[in-house]
């Protein structure tokens, strides 16, 4: 029997400071709700805007799987590992920061803004030493499919991470129905809708809705528009640090 | 009274960080040290209900830290803190907080 939790979009956290607005799928930041707080290890899922010519200045972070997703525009990133890197809608940015990391991250246009989300996992192993990755995303293999991005595993499609999680997405036509098996049978599963809406496990999803669901091996989805595009994270629902 | 937090790490850096952003709360104090003996000397100078260990720490050094925290200081929340600072921060004392029915 599967349990759901159901995160529409506009019960999200919202802060919006001008040149950065965001939503906090979680407690983040000035927003903090309790009863919000992760999914699992799933800790971070922030749905940015950032204006053009602006952006996150250097600062750190340590011991957290830092994924990032452009969704429209380009981010500039640059790290005290020695990385200056572009990376595009189509794109995504791995970043496990271990013992440590500064980095900034700016808009690459300087009057576009650029959407992306940020997404950080607790890693299953501390104070590893600091990696930057980034990865293109075929679209075509996401077509009428899943797509594989993130694994625990550096032989696999896409980009690696410390922790036992694996992300994918597809976008798909109207009325097209697929099954996702999730991957480890102590993970839970969180569907994040991109695009469009979809009908999963019973519930309908919109755009930016999420849902968690656990005890469940395989989920039923159906897309309810035309490219509909939906992001799927399967994470451990407890940390086991290794 | 300030709600005082210790913050043990390695990372010098981050620590500054760490500091500062717990210090730009006003009714919080931080003091951050990298080696347990200085953080056993910060727990005898003043009353803190929070210690966070930070980057650099592993966790096997985690639990002994807390195990030998919590001996002589039960009520204290030992708890590691995720992330570097930005972000999680605020939330996590938040959360300790909460737990434990402090005045935010």
């Amino acid at each position: 029997m599967s349990n759901t939790i159901l995160h529409k979009a506009a019960t999200r956290g919202h802060a919006d400071h001008g040149w950065l607005d965001s939503y906090h799928s979680f407690s983040f930041a000035g927003y903090y709700n309790p009863e919000r707080t992760q999914f699992g290890v799933l800790r971070v899922l922030n749905d940015d805007i950032v204006a053009g010519g602006r952006g996150f200045g250097s600062h750190p972070h340590d011991n957290m799987e830092i994924i990032s997703i452009p969704l429209e525009g380009s981010l500039v990133h640059e790290d005290n590992m020695g990385h200056k890197e572009v990376v595009s809608a189509g794109e995504i940015q791995v970043m496990s920061t271990g013992s440590g990391v500064f980095h900034s991250e700016y808009n690459n246009s300087p009057d576009k803004a650029v959407k992306f989300l940020q997404i950080w996992l607790f890693p299953n192993k501390l104070n590893v030493e600091p990696r930057y990755d980034q990865v293109k995303i075929d679209r075509e293999k996401g077509d009428n499919k899943l797509q594989q991005l993130i694994s625990p595993y550096r032989s696999e499609e896409g980009s690696w991470i410390y922790q036992d999680a694996w992300f994918f997405s597809g976008h798909f036509d109207e009325d097209k129905e697929f099954t996702y098996e999730k991957k480890r049978g102590e993970n839970g599963v969180y569907l994040f809708v991109l695009k469009g809406s979809f009908m999963a496990d019973g519930q309908k999803l919109e755009s930016r809705d999420g849902l968690g669901i656990t005890g469940s091996g395989a989920i039923r989805l159906k897309a309810l528009e035309p490219d509909s595009e939906i992001l799927i994270m399967d994470v451990p629902m407890e940390n086991k640090i290794k | 009274m300030k709600l005082n937090i210790l913050v043990i790490g390695r990372d010098r850096a981050i620590l500054g960080v760490v500091e500062r952003l717990i210090n730009s709360h006003e009714d919080w104090k931080a003091t951050v040290v990298t080696e347990e003996e200085q953080a056993f000397g910060a727990l005898g100078e003043k009353e803190y209900r929070i210690v966070f260990v930070a980057a650099g720490v592993g966790a096997e050094e985690e639990e002994g830290l807390r195990r030998r925290i919590n001996e002589r200081y039960p009520a204290i929340v030992v708890t590691r803190h995720f992330g570097g600072g930005s972000g999680l921060l605020e939330n996590e004392i938040l959360s300790i907080l909460d737990n434990k029915g402090y005045d935010k």
